[in-house]
């Protein structure tokens, strides 16, 4: 295979990634992740979660430093807004993975980002979560996601970025699929 | 598997057995006798099986008359840019083989494939072959491949496969949901919809194509440019290139584009992805408007490179001028579910791809997902070959005219192979020819 001279530096070690997938190729085990978070309730709708550790290449891993979120809801729920509603992180966790994988596969197809901008809408009916009408679900009706981006490359090859991107998202997939959830209590 | 082999006087010894009489393993047979080796072929029913007994009534080749070819003979029939149908399929293959005489074993199932001191043991249910040599052409699309979430499905829809479907008299009356997009999927949505059934076609990836691009088939484009012959090593990402799904085609008289406008277009209603059943519910992915975006993209590089081929070559000026098409539309809504409760869908057709069968090969050339581990087509044990699969050697790999190409190169390996091991005292010992 022909080496490339990559000349665009979106800071995304895609070497790393690739080395990743051929290493992971020859050891599917060490592929399976699992992700992590605490949470406490401290008073009203406020909880506070965390993020430390995590599994991964057959073993225990960590951040480089603990992570904490607070979750609350807005005053007019008559709450006292101490963090972003839990939906609203929903939001958060697909725009980071999006615009994580624009980056990625803009540096392996060789694209120099100049800026990525996005914005984020989601609908949603809240007789659904106060159990007013039986037809309305508790979620979001639908999520509008809109890019602004200034990178070297055309319209086509830039719509591709973010159609790739989707291709390989995560959370994407966890939002437009259905997903197993099991919840216990002790 | 009772009878002793030479009872039967068919079975016994011989330099290779090539399994499948179909188009791939009469091409090679063609490159073997050239080369005076014997061989033959065994073939758990008649020539062309599979067209014959596995296939739908409308069926029809995705490539145009003119492409079909074999070593040796070219189509010589009167209608070169038409699209042969099952039965001229069956005819063209059948004239194949008895042309070229090829050594075809009818009726003969083969039930296993076991290593052998210096070649293979081929059991079959008339009797036993020893072999130095196995060349597997039972084809890429044994199977019908069903995800696994039909485990979900209510008894009271009915599930039909392309290997089992026919025509759309075999689904009761009522909507079809048709799981799916590529060109069998949207030929038989199309069929099914036509027979006045409403359909639902669930759309995952797929390979958007026109069928004629600037006045020519975009089969001859594929051919002319060079794609067709493109090498598996030249491909960024052969695993992928090889699971690519068949590019929504058909073959009609007018050499008319199917695609997901012109189904939505007459009343066809696209969703996502079947991502699940539960409950009784089939759930879409609402990823849909992505994968048609995908799709777009895709078609549109695609026909850049025809255009800059056409360009640099002087074909612009003999076809007529650069076209690009209408972006896949989508509803404002997409259904997200359906419910079997509701009695909306009474039918599903599994559009999902097929996989080959080796069931019977007892050699360890499968890796952990159950797929032959070859080098373009050199199976990883001495002395055994795979023809006819996706992106095999060449993108053309499993079309008709693509078997020729193959056939020749496995040839040339698989004698040198023999050749090399001549008079090798493992060899099975000669005498035990029926």
């Amino acid at each position: 295979m022909e080496t490339q001279t990559n000349k665009a530096d979106n800071g995304v070690n895609v070497e790393a990634l690739l080395g990743a997938r051929e290493a992971l190729a020859e050891a599917p085990e060490a592929a399976k992740f699992t992700w992590r978070a605490t949470s406490e309730w401290l008073r009203g709708t406020h909880s506070r979660s965390t993020i430390d550790g995590f599994f991964g290449l057959g073993e225990e891993q960590r951040h480089r430093r603990q992570f904490i979120f607070d979750a609350d809801h807005p005053e007019i729920f008559a709450s006292e807004d101490n963090g972003p509603t839990p939906v609203e992180y929903v939001l958060v966790g697909l725009v980071g993975c999006l615009t994580a994988g624009i980056a990625a596969v803009a540096q392996n197809r060789d694209i120099q980002l100049n800026s990525v901008k996005a914005t984020l809408e989601a609908g949603m009916d809240v007789q659904g979560i106060l159990g007013m009408d039986k037809d309305i679900r508790n979620g979001f009706d639908g999520v509008r996601v809109h890019y602004d981006i200034d990178a070297d490359a055309s319209e086509d090859d830039i719509a591709a970025l973010v159609a790739q991107s989707q291709k390989r998202s995560a959370v994407f997939d966890i939002m437009t699929n259905p997903t197993d959830v099991v919840v216990t209590v002790e | 598997m009772l009878p002793a082999p030479v009872q039967h006087g068919t079975a016994g010894a011989v330099d290779v057995v090539i399994i499948g009489a179909g188009h791939s393993g009469l091409a090679m047979s063609h490159c073997l006798t050239e080369r005076g080796i014997d061989h033959v072929l065994l073939e758990r029913g008649k020539v062309a099986n599979t067209w014959r007994r596995e296939r739908w009534d409308s069926l029809k080749l995705l490539t145009p008359n003119w492409m079909c070819r074999l070593p040796g003979r070219d189509y010589a029939g009167v209608d070169p840019d038409g699209y042969m149908g099952t039965d001229e399929v069956v005819e063209f293959i059948d004239d194949y083989a008895a042309r070229i005489d090829a050594p075809v074993r009818c009726d003969t199932n083969v039930t296993g494939v076991s290593p052998l001191a210096g070649g293979y043991r081929v059991q079959t249910s008339r009797g036993e072959y020893r072999c130095r040599s196995v060349v597997l052409a039972s084809g890429a699309f044994n199977r019908p491949l069903v995800p696994n979430v039909a485990a979900g499905v209510p008894a009271s829809v009915r599930q039909l496969t392309p290997q089992n479907y026919r025509n759309p008299g075999q689904l009761p009356a009522g909507g079809v949901l048709v799981v799916g997009a590529a060109a069998t999927g949207l030929q038989l949505a199309d069929e099914i919809h036509r027979s006045g059934r409403p359909v639902t076609l669930s759309v995952g990836e797929h390979v958007r194509m026109p069928r004629v691009y600037r006045g020519r088939d975009i089969q001859w484009w594929m051919l002319a440019s060079g794609l067709l012959d493109e090498c598996i090593g030249a491909v960024d990402d052969p695993v992928r290139a090889r699971r690519v799904s068949s590019p929504q085609l058909v073959g009609t008289e007018d050499r008319t584009t199917l695609d997901l406008n012109v189904l939505s277009r007459s009343g066809v209603r696209l969703a996502g992805r079947l991502a699940g059943i539960r409950n009784g519910k089939a759930q879409f992915s609402g990823g849909l408007r992505n994968v048609c975006a995908l799709a777009d993209l895709k078609m549109n590089r695609l026909l850049d490179t025809l255009d800059d081929w056409a360009e640099s070559t002087g074909v612009h000026d003999a076809v007529d001028r650069v076209e690009r098409y209408e972006p896949t539309r989508i509803d404002a809504t997409t259904p997200l579910s359906v419910d079997f409760a509701g009695g909306e869908i009474r039918s599903i057709v599994w559009a999902t791809g097929f996989r080959p069968d080796y069931s019977w090969l007892q050699v360890p050339v499968l890796d952990r997902k159950g797929q032959l581990v070859h080098d373009k087509g050199i199976v990883a044990a001495p002395g055994l070959y795979v023809l006819g699969l996706p992106f095999m050697r060449r993108r053309k790999s499993s079309f008709i005219h693509g078997a020729e190409d193959d056939a020749r190169a496995l040839t040339a390996h698989l004698a040198e192979t023999l050749a090399r091991n001549a008079g090798n005292a493992a060899a099975p010992a000669p005498g035990m020819a029926g």
